[in-house]
């Protein structure tokens, strides 16, 4: 049963290459665009951090920036 | 209608849905690949090789859905000044760019089986290579524009120009004398392919399609996330 699901009458390199290949383009992509992700986002609390209180509360009167701070664990 | 679009409104709901999003991707996939792995038959001619379909034509449905996608939004966005259409549209663009490349990778896999090469200039594999130029070439625009108003203009020419490629796509297996086989699945005629077959094939797409819902809201909240950074730059 396994033999025959991995060899699949002698065409299993092609079929599991096929789908490895899909898989390892899902994997990259997501992590990248995690990566960028979590970037902007630390840039962002970085740059919030040095804003003086005035600013600060300005700031944060704008609803995405709330959310931003607020969804530090988002995804 | 379209304050609904407003980043505003919107980033309340794609911050919170990419985790929602992941785990119904992960649970439609799963059953996807056992369906297509494991429980669907093999084919007559093709044999196990068929398999392949099940990330093959999903992919290249998908990429020809995003790029559709694109060229819609970046054109109305053109029209009615609309700057969060284009925000959409470059967020769609990455997963759409993956899912080219994997339609031709995994197509290039199943020609070899079946055809005896790896690659044929084609006219179906070569207007979807040609397809990959034009996201290429949509992605590298907004990296060089990227703070610059000309921005829409340019992407807005490349989308248009490359929508052209679209039906030629879709019609280069009826025009062309072709190696690849024509369509399978018809909205409007009978399909020539078995449910024990396209049952598979329609849970794959469902997976694929939420894998690109997810990249997109993933790529959309890190955008709106750059342009609140310029804003506090400018505080």
């Amino acid at each position: 049963m396994i033999n025959e699901l991995l060899l699949m009458n002698g065409y299993g390199a092609y079929v599991w290459s096929a789908f490895a290949f899909t898989i390892f383009s899902f994997v990259t992509l997501y992590v990248i665009i995690k990566v960028q992700y979590i970037k902007e986002k630390n840039k962002f609390i970085t740059k919030f951090g040095t804003l003086n209180s005035e600013r600060a509360a300005f700031a944060k009167s704008h609803s995405i920036n709330k959310e931003i701070l607020s969804n530090t664990s988002s995804i | 209608m379209l304050k609904y679009f407003e980043p505003n409104k919107i980033f309340s709901v794609t911050s919170k849905a990419p985790k929602y999003v992941l785990l119904l991707f992960i649970i439609v996939l799963s059953i996807g690949l056992t369906e297509a792995l494991i429980l669907s038959p093999e084919d007559y001619k093709q044999s196990h090789s068929v398999r392949i379909m099940y990330v093959h034509v999903p992919a290249a449905w998908i990429s020809l859905g995003i790029f559709s996608s694109i060229t819609f939004l970046s054109i109305i966005g053109y029209i009615f000044k609309i700057k969060n259409f284009f925000l959409i549209s470059k967020s769609l663009a990455p997963s759409g760019l993956v899912f080219n490349i994997i339609a031709l990778v995994t197509g290039s896999i199943w020609g070899k089986p079946t055809w005896g090469t790896w690659w044929a200039w084609d006219a179906r594999i070569t207007s979807m290579l040609i397809l990959v130029l034009f996201y290429v070439m949509y992605l590298i625009a907004w990296r060089i524009y990227e703070n610059n108003d000309k921005v829409f203009k340019i992407t807005s020419i490349i989308t248009f120009l490359g929508i052209i490629n679209v039906p030629i796509i879709k019609y280069s297996v009826e025009w062309w004398n072709t190696l690849h086989q024509p369509a399978s699945i018809n909205i409007l005629s009978k399909s020539s392919i078995h449910i024990s077959m396209l049952f598979p094939l329609l849970i794959m797409t469902a997976a694929f399609a939420l894998f690109s819902l997810l990249i997109f809201l993933m790529k959309y909240n890190t955008e709106l996330i750059k342009i609140k950074n310029k804003g506090l730059d400018r505080l």
